[in-house]
Order: C-alpha cells, then structure tokens, then sequence
C-alpha cells in the first residue's frame, strides 16, 4: 500500500488553499453536479427507458471523473462494463418486456420512503468515510498513478485474494443464473430448424 | 505548440472520419455490382460513377425529416448522434503510422476502443425503442442481444494479443509486432474480425436489419439525414473494424520501406480487409438468429479460449 502512496502521492495534509482551484477541479465538480443531477432524475422520472439513459449519462458522468482523476484504466472498464453491458442488458429487459413511450403510471411503488431512506443512509456512510479517510490529504495526480501498468500491478501484487474471491463469486453467480434458468419439464423440445417435423408430428397426435 | 498539434490531429482524424467510410461506401456499390455481374452505377460524376454518393448525400439532406406521432421524439432525434459519434473518438486513438502518427495515443487503447465501440449499440437500441413501431423495437432487441454475445469473443481475441504484445496501449501493440505473429494469432484474428462484423450487424450477421422479416429494423422508421447518419456509422464502423484488425493482428505500418510509408500499409491493409467485409456480404446467406447466437456462443467463445491459451503457452515457452 505503501508503494502505491508513494506512486499516488502522500496522504499529508495538504498546504493547499481550496480557494483557488485549478481548471481541472472546476471540470471535476462540474461533472459531478452533472452527475449527481443525473441520477436524481434517473430515480424520479416516471418513464421507465428515460431513467436507463438517465443511467447511461450518471455511469458515463462518473467514467469523465475517473479520468480527471487520471485513472484511465478505471474509466475505461467503467464505460465498457456499465455502459457496454449493465444498461443494454437494463434496456434489453426493458424492452422485452414493458417499456411503454410516455409515462408508466406504475412507475412509482409505494416502497419510496424505503427506499430513500437505504439510499440516503448509505450515501452517508459512503461520505462519511471517504471523507475520514482522506480529510484534507492532497493527492498528486501529476505521477504515473493511474495508468494500466500500474494498476495491474497492484491489483495482482497486493489485492489478488480479493481478487480471486471475486471471481470465484462471479462463477457462483454464473452457474447459479445457469441453474435458475434451465427448465424443470424435459420433454423434448423442437430444435431449432426441426420445427416442422416437430409441429407435424403434434398434429399427427 | 501543444495546442495547436492537437488541433492538427484532431483536425485530421476528422477529415479521415468523414473520407473513408465515404470510400468504403462507393467500393460497396462497385465491388457488390461487379460480383453480380453488372456495372453499378456508372454516370454521376462521369468517371465510373465516383459521385453517385456525393448525390446519395443530397438525396438524403433534402429529404424531409419525419418524426413519427407516437415516437419519443427527444430520443428518436438523438440517437443516430449517440450510434456515430463512438466510432469518430475510436478512429482517433488507431495508430496509423510510426513515431507518433495516431490522433491522440491512448494508454489503454484496446479498452477505449472496445468500450466506446460497444457505446454505438445503445444509439440503435435508442433508435429502435423510441420509433413505436414493433418492427424498430424488435430490430433494436436482435441488436442488443447480438451485441452482448459477440462482445465476449472480441475482447477475448483482444487479451490474447495484448497478452502477446505486453501491452494494451494500440501503438506499444503494433511496435512489439513480429511476423510470426500473424501464424501465432490467426484464431484470434478470425474470431476478432467476425465477432466485430457481427458487432457492425453487416452480413451475413444483419438480422437486426433483415429487410425481408423486420424492414429495416431499428432505422425502419428514420428517414433524410438522420438516416444517413446510421448508414454512415456503419461505413465507418467497417473502417474502424478493419483498422483494428489491421493494428491488432496484421501489424499496423509494419511492410517494407514503413519508415516513409507506413501510413500507406496501414491504409493498405485496412481496405483489402474492407474488401472481404463487402465480398463477404455478397457471398453469405444471412444467419438465421439461433444460428447466430449458437455460432458466437459455441463456436467463437471456445476458438477464442483456444487462442488465448495458445498464447499464453507460446509467451511462456519464449520468455
């Protein structure tokens, strides 16, 4: 860890005054604010294919950050699972099964105050964290810190186990979607291409 | 200085963007009218036709912009935006020639390009969910559905050659290039190639566009420039694609003379690789979609486990 501290940059107080941002913290709070809005409307709006791309602009908003952060290959594994893959598979089962144009009235559930209540309590402890963690440590971002190199280095030198437990839990999810899926009955379904044979064959009976 | 080089790259990405898909598009129409034994079109512009599309493009501007009444229109007008515009910053980042000759180098190239590449889907999806008409919103879920299971074997085949290269920075790929890469790789290249094709849904992987079931899929209802606009993406994903393939498993600006000339191979390799992607469309009968998905799921998943194993032993027994 303490290699990576000293690649990113120290966690010391920082003798730096927050009065006068450079540009690339302007940008980062711009796009913060971008993406924070983003995601309000994503959870508010009543039309369901309208909060999915909402999502798109929060996870892209997020990806910007990651970058200004000069974490390019965070950014770029943000946009490529999120963006690629979460939300069009989001939009895919939206799709496939309600996605009206306009509002859905059944948009709202009456689990609202619920579920505010979990969101706005882990964004505290979120916050709460971060900002204990690091308090007012100034981090230099003209170094090496993010690149692909060192991030792969770090993540097979000193974070392998979680990483592995990771995958052994992303298996078990796999093969547990696997099971979920298949169907109890097995009677003999027509395979694709033999669908006539076996649509004559149930008239026949 | 800095600005200004930048300006230049950006500048000149550009005018690539806007050139080459245009090139590839008037190749479409000579090499699809040549295999079928005919001449295509032959009088606009005098010399064998060359501006038939400079005309297609002014057909489509004054053709008048329709918004269908049921569709969302905010949604509807955005999304050929949202399906172009990836493949404009992936050209950007696809190293031409050597010493630098790249929009803007990338340090982790192959994900920037893969990531963005698989942002274009969402503007068909977007397309196809807004136009409210059954056949747009089916073309946009064949489209999706095609996506997620091709994208599995393309970053495969990708891994295997940055786990080859060392690297995933597109240019550090095609410096550790060698010859013998390209015996090395060959599955990787196949399977890169047609999960990108499958990706670009051209043929003979079109079944989110197959004209004679679903219209023309997620674009049935776009009309003038918008569609344009998705014509156009695909023409310059087939750039994009073939430029990638060039980089990743044909060795870029690597030829004889590349010092001078690499610029030219990359070009040079790029369009015969075009080409099969147009002989391709004329050769093969469209696939069914559950041959489509079985194809991507058992047969270029495995080929590109293969691959990556492949590599893995090779680099092992080299180092």
């Amino acid at each position: 860890m303490s290699a990576l501290l000293a690649a990113a940059g120290s966690l010391e107080p920082a003798a730096r005054s927050y009065l006068s941002p450079t540009g690339q913290e302007i940008v980062f709070l711009l796009v913060g604010v971008l993406v924070l809005g983003a995601a309000v409307v994503s959870v508010t709006t009543r039309q369901l294919v309208h909060a999915a791309l909402w999502l798109v602009v929060a996870l892209g908003g997020l990806a910007v950050e990651f970058l200004l952060l000069t974490a390019e290959f965070v950014a770029w594994v943000q946009v490529l699972v999120y963006l690629g893959s979460v939300v069009v598979l989001v939009l895919f089962g939206l799709m496939l099964t309600r996605a009206p144009i306009g509002r859905s009235p059944d948009a709202d559930s009456g689990n609202r105050p619920a579920a505010l209540a979990v969101g706005v309590a882990s964004a505290a402890t979120l916050v709460t964290l971060v900002v204990d963690a690091f308090r007012s440590s100034w981090i230099d971002l003209s170094g090496p810190a993010g690149t692909t190199r060192l991030t792969g280095e770090f993540l097979f030198s000193h974070w392998v186990l979680p990483f592995e437990a990771l995958s052994v839990l992303l298996l078990a999810a796999l093969v547990g979607a696997i099971v979920l899926s298949r169907t109890k009955d097995d009677r003999a379904k027509p395979r694709p291409g033999n669908l006539r044979t076996a649509l004559t064959k149930s008239k026949e009976r | 200085m800095n600005l200004l080089d930048t300006l230049l790259r950006c500048v000149g990405t550009l005018v690539a963007f806007l050139v080459l898909p245009l090139v590839v598009g008037q190749a479409e129409h000579k090499v699809m009218a040549h295999m079928q034994g005919r001449l295509g079109p032959m009088y606009a512009g005098g010399f064998h036709g060359w501006a038939q599309l400079v005309a297609d493009g002014v057909k489509f501007a004054q053709k008048e912009d329709i918004v269908p009444a049921g569709a969302d229109r905010r949604i509807f007008r955005l999304a050929p935006a949202v399906a172009l515009l990836p493949y404009l910053l992936v050209l950007l980042v696809i190293p031409v020639g050597p010493d630098g000759l790249v929009g803007q180098a990338v340090d982790a190239g192959i994900f920037f390009v893969l990531a963005v590449m698989g942002i274009g889907v969402l503007g068909s999806l977007m397309g196809g969910w807004a136009s409210a008409n059954k056949f747009s919103l089916l073309g946009a879920l064949r489209t999706a559905a095609q996506l997620m299971s091709y994208e599995l074997p393309m970053l495969l085949a990708a891994a295997s050659v940055a786990m080859a290269a060392g690297t995933v920075s597109l240019p550090g790929i095609v410096d550790a290039f060698h010859w013998w890469w390209v015996p090395w790789q060959l599955i990787g290249a196949f399977v890169f190639f047609t999960a990108g094709l499958a990706e670009l849904q051209r043929p003979p992987f079109d079944m989110p566009v197959a004209d004679s079931e679903i219209i023309f899929g997620a674009y049935t209802e776009y009309t003038g420039l918008r569609f344009a606009l998705f014509l156009l993406s695909e023409y310059a994903g087939i750039v994009v694609l073939c430029g990638l393939t060039t980089v990743l498993f044909l060795g870029g600006w690597h030829g004889p003379f590349s010092d001078s000339l690499g610029w030219l191979w990359t070009l040079v390799k790029t369009f015969a690789l075009a080409f099969v992607v147009l002989w391709l469309r004329v050769t093969y009968p469209r696939l069914r979609e559950d041959q489509l998905m079985r194809f991507a799921w058992t047969v270029l998943i495995p080929l590109a486990l293969a691959q990556l194993a492949l590599t893995g032993i090779v680099k092992v027994a080299i180092s």
